[in-house]
């Protein structure tokens, strides 16, 4: 083989690794939820002076000028949500970017921590996400994230609920089908924290699943579990390479 | 308390120019006929009317009902003559009452 083709085989390689969920004919079938909305919808997100989103955006800039400048620039954040979950050495465990903003919080602002789904830690989230807006998902690779990506994993296969669906049955075997007029996305998250029309507000990642599990009548697990970090790990895994659109606007 | 409230408008605009003043709102335009998770009806909590003027000259007015969503967004054009100072004033349940403004440059 000469150097060029294995060049070549490795770039094929790289390419593959990073599309993750590549289809069979080896290029990448993954759509973002943005591509199945309405024209209409699709211009709420486009257009930042139409995203609701923004009013948590300008919120988090305030909050973030209040607290957080002391330490870190704007601009040395860029990227940090598309890589979250990320290891948490001091604690040994992976952490969400809601975890990483009130541990934090509690460990150098000596600041009490954000309810889940406040205004306050939605806002933080927004305006941290919009900084990695247009980078690639870039999936923290710390090896001992491992297991807790493979749980991840085992939890999207696992059925739950009354209905007994899994993740994976709905958003791998059907993405693209409809489910009551509703189509089904492949379940990427590329845009959270997202402005729902249907909440009328803004909402994280976990209270997105925590809406399906509801809808296969399965007990939610609790804002902030392990299950939950674990999920968020494998589905941004799986969404490695995609462009990150936070703050999104969904249907 | 103070809502959130987003103005857009260019910073400049030409002598008789068609701006677009684009406007939103951080409310919960909560309609009074919901129950809460106790089973009591919230109480209506929405905004009521907005009034712009521009230089002390009305330049949109709206008033709001029950049937519009959470975090109002609205626009309306306006002719750039001259420089000036765009207010908007909000009103509503609990006592809201706000004004905000925004600068517009003539050149």
């Amino acid at each position: 083989m000469t150097r060029a083709r294995l060049a070549m085989a490795g770039l094929a390689g790289a390419l593959a690794l990073a599309a993750g969920a590549a289809g069979a004919a080896g290029f990448d079938t993954r759509r973002s939820g943005y591509e199945d909305m309405s024209p209409s919808t699709q211009a709420l997100q486009r257009d930042d002076t139409q995203n609701p989103a923004m009013l948590w955006v300008s919120d988090g800039e305030q909050r973030f000028a209040a607290d957080c400048l002391r330490c870190h620039s704007v601009a040395s954040l860029r990227g940090v949500a598309a890589r979250h979950p990320a290891w948490d050495a001091a604690s040994a465990k992976p952490v969400t970017l809601a975890a990483r903003i009130n541990l934090c919080r509690t460990r150098h602002v000596k600041a009490p921590a954000l309810a889940a789904e406040s205004d306050g830690l939605l806002a933080l989230e927004a305006y941290l996400a919009l900084q990695s807006r247009g980078q690639p998902l870039a999936p923290d690779g710390t090896l001992a994230l491992r297991p807790f990506r493979a749980q991840g994993e085992r939890l999207f296969q696992q059925r739950f609920g009354q209905l007994e669906f899994s993740c994976a049955q709905c958003h791998d075997d059907n993405a693209g089908r409809r489910l009551a007029g509703a189509p089904i996305p492949q379940a990427h998250p590329t845009g959270y924290p997202i402005y729902r029309l249907e909440w009328q507000g803004m909402g994280s990642l976990q209270r997105r699943l925590r809406n399906c599990m509801s809808g296969v009548r399965a007990e939610p697990f609790a804002y902030g579990s392990d299950e939950f970090t674990a999920i968020e790990l494998y589905l941004k895994q799986r969404a490695a390479g995609m462009v990150m659109e936070s703050p999104a606007v969904r249907p | 308390m103070n809502i959130r409230v987003l103005i857009r408008l260019p910073a400049t605009a030409r002598p008789g120019e068609v701006v677009e003043v684009r406007l939103l709102l951080q409310h919960p335009m909560e309609t009074g006929f919901r129950p809460g998770a106790d089973g009591r009806t919230v109480p209506r909590n929405t905004v009521r009317r907005i009034e712009a003027s521009f230089e002390g000259e009305r330049v949109f007015a709206a008033d709001l009902f029950p049937a519009i969503a959470a975090n109002p967004y609205l626009a309306f054009a306006l002719r750039a003559t001259r420089s000036g100072t765009l207010a908007v004033s909000i009103e509503g349940d609990n006592g809201l009452a706000q004004r905000e403004t925004a600068v517009l440059t003539v050149t």
